[in-house]
């Protein structure tokens, strides 16, 4: 049975017809292209690189940018969709497009140069070159603010020093979105592979998101030309913009890891026999699937919700915050009750739960961790920020 | 080059099928539509044959308002624009193709794709009536085609073999499986689709002249058969393999 997703309150309704044939177009790239060879790859733990010049064709690549610079123009729904069923697939696979799209593309297009924009970000929507976003670092994570790597003026640019670390792609992209603090403030540099003075080692032994590449961002002294720096992105509130685009696109794409996990339990439970009959016909696993859907259903309509209120300009960081908040500990939660529904058959590769449950737990935690969105949001309705 | 694909929407083929209350029809709600898997053929091939000789693809269908979904498909795959001809209610396999012939014998085209078969009622014989009433040729089954200079060349899968034909152009070609890879809509190809004219002509109302009675299911699944234990049954039992169920040569 060809895979048909978690539509209990009939959300299709609310989708126009672009944006069901988006995700209809990703869902299916995503069941034939993606999912027979994710496995091997998470074993490996190696990025389905061959997979990249297709996601590029398909659009995955900042479509929601103008045409001019290699988008399509999707609205923040379609795009969502388009999120929610790469992730289906595996949590690398969007993290892959939420970086060349969202921490990459996105801070060029809005505070890059004339130039930049005209020259990146087309080769960027094609996948000619790859991005990776630096901002956390060995001992700043939820606190990139404190951050040490500094850039120096010097003549015809900068001189950049300090180091990255957990960044996505770092070892094979071919541009580095740098953030620095120049006099104490922090600013956007782009840095390109080859150099001198950078290197990006591989970060090993991940036991989640094995299907995608981690790895630090060592500068010293690497010079970066004028025309290089981000001329319009001035301290740390850009960064964190960026952080926001993603984070939308989370709170969209674990709800494709759930339905996985939902789906596989439901298929399961309706063929699984115990005492002499399937195990769903038990009231407490009944319980556990309801529970899962309802769930699905709940975090569906917030990010329903939360993209019109992008797509008309009035959502809020906060409001991001909450739905990735949700939506993550959800799907984390939907992986953990499934891993239970497949009793032993729930640690084997043979099924998606495993793999999802471990890339949930980096979900979870990047771009912000569970509980620094709740003191966000918590910071929001008291008035009092906890964080400090 | 100007190119035709005849396009229908039909339920996802993974779909269970419901019969309604009275049986007279399938229970369409909550049934999730798709284009026909060989109209994709049709389309890619349609398609890949405009991008290499130059030349414009447009989709036709044949039905109710729904059905267009079916051109709003083939213009994100690249079709350029589409004819949507509007019927509602039942209309026999004639029917359809007079429809289909009418607007397609002043389009002036060179080459006219269809699927071998709809997924949904099997009847594979559109593309073939099509060709009828417009008088010309027509290839079934194609899972390789060569468009030359007002030529192409056809392979066909037959029974124990394949079968290579010639026609001279126009031409209606019907796609089998394998005849190539249906891309994926891109994100930029609906969005692009968006914009794309879809020009609405309305069917002659012609009288269906078969009509569906009524609607079933298929029988349940007979019980396996045991043909005897041990070696003493094999040769039975490869005799009704490559007789009765002809799974083996
Ligand atoms: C697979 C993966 C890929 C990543 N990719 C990127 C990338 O591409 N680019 C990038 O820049 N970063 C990336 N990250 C880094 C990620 O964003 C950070 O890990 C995250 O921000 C958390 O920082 P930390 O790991 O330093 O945890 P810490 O900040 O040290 O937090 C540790 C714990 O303390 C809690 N905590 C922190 N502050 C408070 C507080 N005020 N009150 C209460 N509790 C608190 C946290 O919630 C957490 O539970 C990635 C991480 C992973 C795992």
């Amino acid at each position: 049975m060809a895979y048909q997703g978690v539509d209990y309150y009939h959300l299709d309704e609310l989708l126009s017809d672009e944006e069901k044939l988006v995700r209809d177009s990703v869902r299916d790239w995503v069941s034939e292209r993606v999912i027979p060879v994710i496995d091997q790859h998470f074993r490996d733990a190696t990025f389905p690189g061959e997979l990249i010049p297709e996601m590029a064709e398909l659009g995955l690549f900042g479509p929601t940018l103008p045409e001019e610079f290699g988008g399509a123009e999707i609205g923040d729904v379609a795009y969502g969709l388009a999120m929610q069923e790469l992730e289906r697939g595996d949590s690398g696979m969007r993290s892959f497009a939420s970086v060349q799209s969202a921490l990459v593309m996105y801070p060029i297009y809005t505070w890059g140069s004339e130039e930049q924009k005209r020259t990146l970000l087309p080769k960027l929507a094609r996948a000619e070159i790859i991005g990776a976003f630096g901002l956390t670092e060995p001992d700043y994570g939820s606190d990139p603010g404190s951050m040490i790597t500094t850039a120096k003026k010097v003549d015809g640019g900068y001189l950049l020093n300090g180091a990255k670390m957990w960044i996505t792609n770092s070892t094979i992209a071919d541009l580095h979105v740098v953030w620095a603090k120049l006099d104490g403030r922090v600013e956007g540099f782009l840095v390109e592979k080859g150099a001198k003075g950078l290197s990006a080692p591989e970060t090993k032994g991940k036991w989640s998101l094995r299907a995608s590449v981690t790895g630090e961002i060592i500068l010293q002294d690497v010079f970066v030309p004028e025309e290089m720096r981000l001329p319009e992105a001035h301290g740390l509130k850009c960064p964190l913009m960026c952080l926001n685009q993603a984070r939308y696109g989370i709170a969209w794409g674990v709800i494709g890891a759930a339905q996985a996990c939902y789906d596989s339990s439901l298929n399961y439970s309706l063929t699984r026999e115990q005492w002499g009959g399937p195990i769903a016909r038990h009231q407490m696993i009944q319980d556990k699937l309801v529970e899962m859907m309802s769930e699905i259903t709940k975090a569906q309509l917030l990010v329903w919700r939360l993209g019109k209120m992008k797509e008309a300009g009035t959502s809020t960081f906060r409001q991001v915050s909450l739905a990735k908040r949700n939506n993550c500990r959800m799907a984390l939660e939907t992986s953990r009750v499934a891993r239970d529904i497949h009793g032993a058959n729930g640690i084997a590769d043979e099924y998606p739960i495993m793999r999802h449950m471990m890339n949930l737990e980096s979900v979870y935690t990047y771009e912000g961790t569970h509980t620094m969105h709740t003191l966000i949001v918590g910071s929001d309705i008291t008035g009092i920020d906890a964080y400090k | 080059m100007n190119i035709a694909v005849l396009v229908k929407l039909v339920p996802d083929t993974a779909a269970q099928i419901r019969l309604n209350s009275d049986h007279s029809w399938i229970e369409t709600r909550d049934l999730n539509w798709v284009l026909s898997p060989y109209d994709e053929y049709a389309a890619e091939e349609a398609l890949k044959t405009a991008e290499a000789q130059g030349g414009e693809v447009t989709a036709i269908t044949y039905g109710s308002d729904a059905s267009a979904e079916a051109l709003r498909k083939a213009l994100a795959m690249g079709a350029h624009k589409a004819v949507h001809v509007k019927k509602d209610g039942f209309t026999d396999l004639l029917g359809t193709a007079n429809a289909l012939a009418n607007v397609l014998k002043d389009g002036g085209f060179d080459l006219i794709f269809a699927g071998y078969k709809a997924t949904d009622d099997d009847c594979a014989a559109i593309g073939q009536m099509v060709a009828t009433l417009l008088d010309i040729p027509c290839i079934t089954e194609v899972n390789k085609l060569e468009v030359g200079d007002g030529t192409l060349t056809a392979n066909r899968e037959i029974e124990g073999g394949h079968e290579v034909v010639e026609a001279p152009l126009p031409c209606v070609i019907t796609a089998q499986k394998g005849l190539n890879e249906p891309r994926y809509p891109s994100l930029k190809g609906i969005m692009m689709a968006k914009k794309k004219p879809i020009d609405v002509v309305e069917a002659d109302d012609v009288a269906p002249r078969v009509e569906t009675v009524s609607m079933g299911y298929p029988p349940e699944r007979p019980a396996g058969k045991i043909v005897g234990e041990g070696v003493e049954a094999v040769p039975e039992l490869v005799r009704l393999l490559r007789e009765e169920a002809r799974v083996i040569d």
